[in-house]
């Protein structure tokens, strides 16, 4: 500790005036990039703010100001300001939370704190320390005791361990960044475009060169679904995801926004759709044999479902209405009747009569779903900090380190009872607490204040 | 009855309420402070009926949700935590004063809510990123800790307010007495001053946090440095630098009750001011 004191490196770190000239910083520095749009190409800030201070921008990479070298530097050096102190403190701390109370406080140390009383008693000291005892247990505090200093010397304490919630909201904080290292080494975000009856076995990164990270299964989309409010809205974006390996079906989900796939490391979020260009989504139902059957097709083409002997197509096209959808005009026939041509709403249903069966038959535009990939192993890690943030807060401004110290001396026949008592937080309602305790020493008949 | 009346109800109680107790303070009129009490009571009893109702009349609608969507039910909610933070207080300290220096900003908070043009009360539907339980958690547990901060300044104000007079009569050698002699003494202003901001700190902690958790179910990102997500963290280094401030450094009195009014703007910048004036992913509050 001694030669750590004298280290003026040392205590720069260690000192709170950093800790709040960084917070300062900090605070003063985020609001820019919450004002210079952040992560636009070069050409946008030229276009905002002329070429000059464009160029002051890319001196000191504005335009990605949360990950530039200076920014990442100041959150390095709070962590290091965070972790000195923490270690400067520890033992201090620790020995405050651990020390005899009894042994180390002299009784004329008692007088001298901020709440104190004195009482008198009737009774000689052993009987007197008896008494106090009694009330004191019954108040919640019960004492220990020792001679000493020509009396006997009591000791009570609430909550010395809650001195370690400072320790805890702090070593909190570096347990969050060193989540957010884990994730940013050890992860990456990706992103993928499967197309409706398609399938991926790789992802891209989300960052320039987009690099293509090969998975170990594939993912497929049997289905993307987008539906609406009557008010237009959109209600749900939802495509239904299937994990194989091989020919083998390992995991199936149907994942909305807030509700994504996890496999494997890797979680799979419903982030946006589009639709393929100039692809329809057909399916046809046969209602008597329930045989089911999903076509991508081009428009204006004929296609065919070979095992019913059916051919169909979209002949035409209108729209949109009022709700955002097409119309499709179809052609249908097989070999029992003549073609039915009709007009579907996109995503209806139409029913299509035939000699020996019911067609029910669907259509919409074939969409590809796009998917955000993650893999982040330092999630959890970041989740316990907060969970310890949390919890430390708690103990740090609800609970305190209350002691409560009782000196009984020899007066002739009589006695001398000095208590006093100290706390480490809410010191206003500590005081409240003391001076119900006064208050049972004054309606104790044999003691007199 | 509907929940607009109700919420039509809640903010006039409250409109009543404030002129009360700022009766109670200027004219020390201590005697109709119980009615201050029982219209504040009978107001938040409206609001928290209103609220549940709102809540009730989305379900009847076909699209169920907590009424914490977007900026007019967020003011409402903003407003009942500042009433049952305020009664709390209160309570705790049997003192009728702060009210004029609360309740206001529960009206506030409603009346904007109810005349601002901009803020549109309609029920609506929720965007499929807002269909979470985590808005329910990350918009209350926001809104708790505002409340407190809203609380802290307007009491950071009343410290102000009391300091300068005692300072004057102090100079003019004058006893100190009058209308800010019924205030509490300094210290104890400070005192609450001191505990709304860790009221305020440790739910705006838990907000940051569940917004974190959430953002990760829907996009995968904890943060992502959206503006609304970097002020709620500048709001929170406020406050952070205001306890190290006063545990560490010891500061107090004047200089806490000025970081807690400047607590406030960033509060309201955090809440408002990034809507309206910053772009984000934060669909959420827009104005509509
Ligand atoms: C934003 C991040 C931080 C948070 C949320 C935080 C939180 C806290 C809290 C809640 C307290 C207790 C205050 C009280 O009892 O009223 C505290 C105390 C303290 N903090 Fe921090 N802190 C942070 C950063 C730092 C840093 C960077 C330092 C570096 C020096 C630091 C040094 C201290 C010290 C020395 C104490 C007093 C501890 C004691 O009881 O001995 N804090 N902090």
């Amino acid at each position: 500790m001694e030669n750590k004191k004298g280290n003026s490196l040392w205590n720069f770190f260690a000192s709170v005036k950093l800790a709040l000239v960084t917070l300062f910083v900090l605070a003063v520095a985020s609001i820019i990039g919450t004002i210079v749009p952040q992560k636009e190409e070069a050409t946008r800030y030229i276009e905002l703010y002329g070429a000059n201070v464009a160029n002051f921008f890319q001196l000191l990479d504005i335009q990605d100001m949360y990950n530039s070298w200076w920014f990442v530097s100041m959150l390095v050096l709070f962590s290091l300001n965070l972790i000195v102190c923490t270690i400067e403190r520890l033992p201090h701390i620790w020995k405050v939370v651990r020390q005899d109370n009894l042994a180390i406080t002299n009784a004329d140390r008692l007088g001298k704190m901020a709440m104190h009383r004195t009482f008198t008693s009737r009774m000689p000291s052993s009987q007197t320390v008896g008494t106090v005892r009694t009330i004191m247990a019954a108040a919640g505090w019960p004492l220990r005791q020792a001679e000493k200093d020509g009396g006997t010397m009591l000791f009570s304490q609430k909550g010395a361990y809650t001195r370690l919630g400072v320790i805890i909201v702090h070593v909190s904080i570096l347990v969050i960044f060193t989540g957010s290292l884990i994730g940013s080494f050890y992860g990456y975000k990706a992103s993928v475009l499967i197309p409706e009856g398609g399938e991926t076995s790789q992802v891209y990164q989300s960052n320039n060169e987009h690099t293509a990270i090969p998975l170990d299964f594939t993912v497929s989309c049997n289905d993307f679904q987008l539906t609406y409010y009557n008010t237009g809205m959109p209600k749900e974006y939802r495509s239904d995801l299937v994990v194989r390996k091989g020919s083998e079906k390992l995991f199936e989900k149907s994942i909305v926004v807030n509700d994504p796939l996890q496999y494997g490391g890797l979680t799979f979020y419903q982030s946006s759709y589009q639709p393929v260009q100039g692809q329809f989504t057909v399916q046809i139902t046969n209602e008597n044999t329930k045989a089911e059957q999903k076509f991508f097709i081009p428009p204006r083409q004929e296609s065919k479902w070979l095992t019913e002997k059916i051919s169909f197509g979209i002949t035409d096209m209108s729209g949109p209405d009022m709700m955002q959808r097409y119309q499709y005009k179809i052609w249908f026939s097989d070999d029992k009747a003549g073609p039915s041509e009709f007009w579907i709403n996109e995503g209806g249903t139409a029913k299509i009569k035939r000699p020996d069966t019911t067609y029910i038959f669907t259509a919409k535009p074939r969409f590809a779903t796009g998917l955000q990939v993650v893999k982040d192993p330092g999630v959890w890690t970041v989740y316990s900090g907060c969970i310890m943030m949390i919890l430390g807060l708690f103990v740090i401004f609800y609970m305190s380190h209350r002691r409560v110290w009782v000196f009984v001396s020899s007066d002739g026949d009589k006695s001398c009872i000095l208590i006093s008592g100290m706390s480490n937080k809410n010191k206003i309602g500590f005081e409240k607490n003391m001076e119900a305790i006064y208050d049972k020493f004054a309606a104790e008949s044999s003691f007199s204040s | 009855m509907n929940s607009s009346q109700l919420l039509g109800f809640t903010t006039f109680a409250y409109l009543l309420a404030s002129i009360l107790y700022i009766a109670i303070f200027v004219f020390r009129a201590q005697k109709i402070g119980i009615v201050a009490s029982v219209v504040t009571l009978l107001g938040f009893l409206a609001h928290t009926g209103g609220f549940a109702l709102r809540w009730i009349e989305s379900y009847q609608m076909g699209y169920g949700h907590a009424p914490l969507s977007n900026m007019y039910e967020s003011l409402i909610f903003f407003g009942w935590s500042i009433a049952i933070f305020y009664l709390w207080l209160e309570w705790k300290f049997k003192n009728r004063l702060i009210g004029a220096f609360a309740i206001p900003f529960a009206f506030f908070s409603m009346a904007y809510a109810s005349f601002a043009p901009e803020i549109d009360g309609q029920i609506k539907p929720l965007v499929p990123a807002l269909q979470s339980n985590w808005l329910i958690a990350h918009v209350m547990t926001c809104f708790i800790g505002y409340a407190a901060f809203a609380v802290a300044g307007g009491i950071g104000i009343m410290y102000l307010m009391k300091d300068r007079y005692e300072e004057g009569q102090k100079q003019k050698g004058a006893e100190a007495g009058g209308l800010f002699s019924t205030l509490p003494a300094l210290r104890i202003i400070d005192d609450i001053i001191y505990k709304c901001i860790i009221f305020g700190f440790v739910w705006l902690s838990t907000g940051i946090i569940t917004g974190a958790i959430w953002a990760n179910e829907a996009w995968g990102t904890y943060w992502s440095w959206d503006p609304k997500e970097t002020w709620s963290l500048i709001t929170w280094f406020v406050y952070a630098a205001a306890l190290h401030a006063r545990f560490v450094r010891g500061w107090s009195g004047k200089r806490i009750a000025w970081i807690a009014i400047i607590g406030v703007f960033s509060v309201v910048f955090t809440y408002y001011g990034v809507n309206f004036l910053l772009s984000g992913l934060h669909s959420y509050g827009s104005p509509g």
